[in-house]
């Protein structure tokens, strides 16, 4: 599927998706976004700007209201269940809270999605594989066989970007990966992300964030939402430069200087 | 006068409409609610039929539903017919008719008590805590994980304990009918006196296998209510810690008042089987 869609300029296409959830009030009133193949764009915005809202649609979890999203190729409404399921291989996804599954071991839960599509592979392929992806996010061996309430939040945001890049996705995307954390393990995490991004050319990484500072250091590419909208797209130097005043306002009060 | 009149009637029409639309919304709800239901339970079972096969995840479940319920049917099943059995003496005493205390006691077992209190135990045992797991691996976003892991989460974690309490309850079933037995075996010939082989063979001219056959099908069905009202419940739960508690409160409330609801429509559509069919009843 991958080789198929490798032309594709931009990995993932929303066109002028709308969504209400009460049919009331709409949560998102129209957003347009071309998310660049093999960027780092990170989705910032206040709380209840519909982020994650936003990232949901590009997953399939939700289905818009209105409008399409493309992903790869594909025009996601076009798949059935079953497919949608399928497709949603092409995704690795850190969780705000990593979301593993506390009643396996560290590396059981990097085998997981291994084992569920990788059915060709043996046992110790496997293993192998896992402890691969787990040495590469700097998880130290002796934790492998812990349980993920036995690991610090750290360790436990380490072990959930291992199990998103086990199947080797053409997507990526970390969903409030700092919320929460104190100041060295987000600047831990960002720095993982970026290393985890340059690590592997051509795969698109979305991060959604309120943090600034984080979205400015690592991405390339940067979009901000404000009450269902697209506020602004663009480069760290397309936000510095607006006129946009709550852009502005955002920009002075998150960096720090 | 006449506009104190008519300001009256209006407000009883609108407490009127009100009602109205209360009932209204309120069916409407509850239609929806069982639509949802059915849809949920159907899909869990209909995907279980699709590759991969989730053999592994049916054992686990079975040992979770079955095994570990094994010590709390047979204590609750002793107690229930050393209880029943003693009831029944005191009443058929006075009537000088003790001799039918074993039958009336295995037909009460095999036919009604037996299915639903191990539906009710087994529902509060299992099936609240299988409405727990499910809500806190969805608050937990565990359930997201799978679904964007590309892994049918109906397949993965509804249909085999659906699958599960199909199996497992019958079988549970047998152990409480055994043990109630038991129960009442030691309370008539050890404790009150009734002679042994009495107690047997009165028990062997009332029982037939299709009673025993009728517990085990309704017990089974009695499975599927409440693994799939339990399983809805947890998957479709919102709000934290709180909607989990509600979500497994509500899960084992509604599996045990279904349970006994649906064994009453259940004895009488065995009732009608077994008229059309001529056994017995």
């Amino acid at each position: 599927m991958s080789s198929q869609f490798s032309k594709e300029k931009y990995a993932i296409v929303l066109d002028d998706v709308k969504k209400t959830f009460d049919e009331k009030e709409f949560v998102l009133k129209g957003i347009n976004l071309k998310i660049p193949r093999g960027s780092l764009t990170a989705i910032i915005g206040f709380s209840g700007t519909g982020k994650s809202v936003v990232l949901k649609h590009m997953l399939g979890l939700y289905k818009p209201t209105s409008g399409s999203v493309t992903v790869l190729g594909t025009d996601l409404s076009t798949l059935s269940s079953d497919n949608l399921t399928m497709f949603r291989c092409n995704y690795g996804v850190l969780f705000q809270s990593a979301a593993l599954f506390d009643d396996m071991t560290v590396l059981e839960n990097v085998c997981f999605p291994l084992e569920e599509h990788r059915r060709n592979l043996t046992k110790d392929q496997v293993l192998q594989i896992a402890q691969e992806k787990l040495r590469m996010v700097d998880l130290d061996p002796k934790h492998f066989h812990k349980l993920p309430s036995q690991i610090s939040g750290g360790m436990q945001k380490r072990t959930g970007l291992a199990r998103a890049l086990a199947l080797d996705p053409e997507i990526l995307l970390y969903d409030e990966p700092t919320t929460g954390l104190d100041p060295i393990l987000t600047e831990m995490v960002d720095d993982l992300i970026l290393q985890t991004h340059r690590a592997r050319p051509g795969t698109t990484s979305i991060m959604v964030s309120h943090d600034l500072n984080a979205a400015f250091r690592i991405a390339d590419f940067i979009v901000m939402l404000d009450a269902g909208r697209v506020l602004l797209a663009g480069t760290a130097d397309d936000f510095y430069k607006t006129d946009i005043e709550l852009v502005r306002k955002f920009v002075d009060k998150g960096i720090k200087h | 006068m006449s506009q104190q009149k008519s300001g009256f009637i209006q407000s009883i029409a609108n407490a009127m409409d009100y009602v109205a639309y209360s009932v209204l919304n309120g069916f409407l709800n509850f239609v929806h609610e069982v639509g949802s239901f059915c849809l949920f339970g159907f899909q869990s079972f209909r995907l279980l039929f699709t590759k991969p096969y989730r053999y592994g995840e049916i054992i686990k479940h079975m040992e979770f539903i079955g095994n570990q319920s094994v010590g709390i049917i047979a204590l609750t099943s002793a107690f229930t017919g050393l209880a029943l059995s003693f009831q029944i003496y005191l009443g058929f005493k006075t009537l000088n008719a003790t001799d039918l205390v074993g039958p009336l006691v295995a037909l009460a077992i095999s036919r009604e008590l037996g299915p639903v209190l191990t539906g009710l135990i087994v529902a509060a045992r299992a099936g609240g805590a299988m409405a727990a797991r499910l809500g806190t691996m969805r608050v937990n976003e565990q359930l997201d994980a799978l679904d964007v892991m590309g892994v049918n989460t109906k397949q993965y974690l509804i249909g085999p304990r659906i699958i599960a309490a199909i199996f497992c309850m019958p079988l549970l079933t047998a152990l409480f009918d055994f043990m109630a037995m038991v129960g009442s075996w030691f309370l008539c010939t050890k404790l009150v006196g009734l002679d042994h082989a009495v107690f047997m063979s009165k028990i062997k001219d009332a029982v037939q296998i299709h009673h025993i056959i009728e517990g085990l099908a309704k017990s089974a069905i009695f499975g599927i209510f409440f693994a799939v009202i339990c399983t809805y419940k947890g998957y479709n739960t919102t709000g934290g810690a709180k909607g989990v508690g509600e979500a497994t409160n509500r899960g084992v409330v509604i599996s045990m008042v279904s349970i006994i609801i649906i064994d009453y429509f259940l004895m009488n559509i065995i009732r009608i089987f077994y008229v059309f069919t001529g056994i017995s009843q």
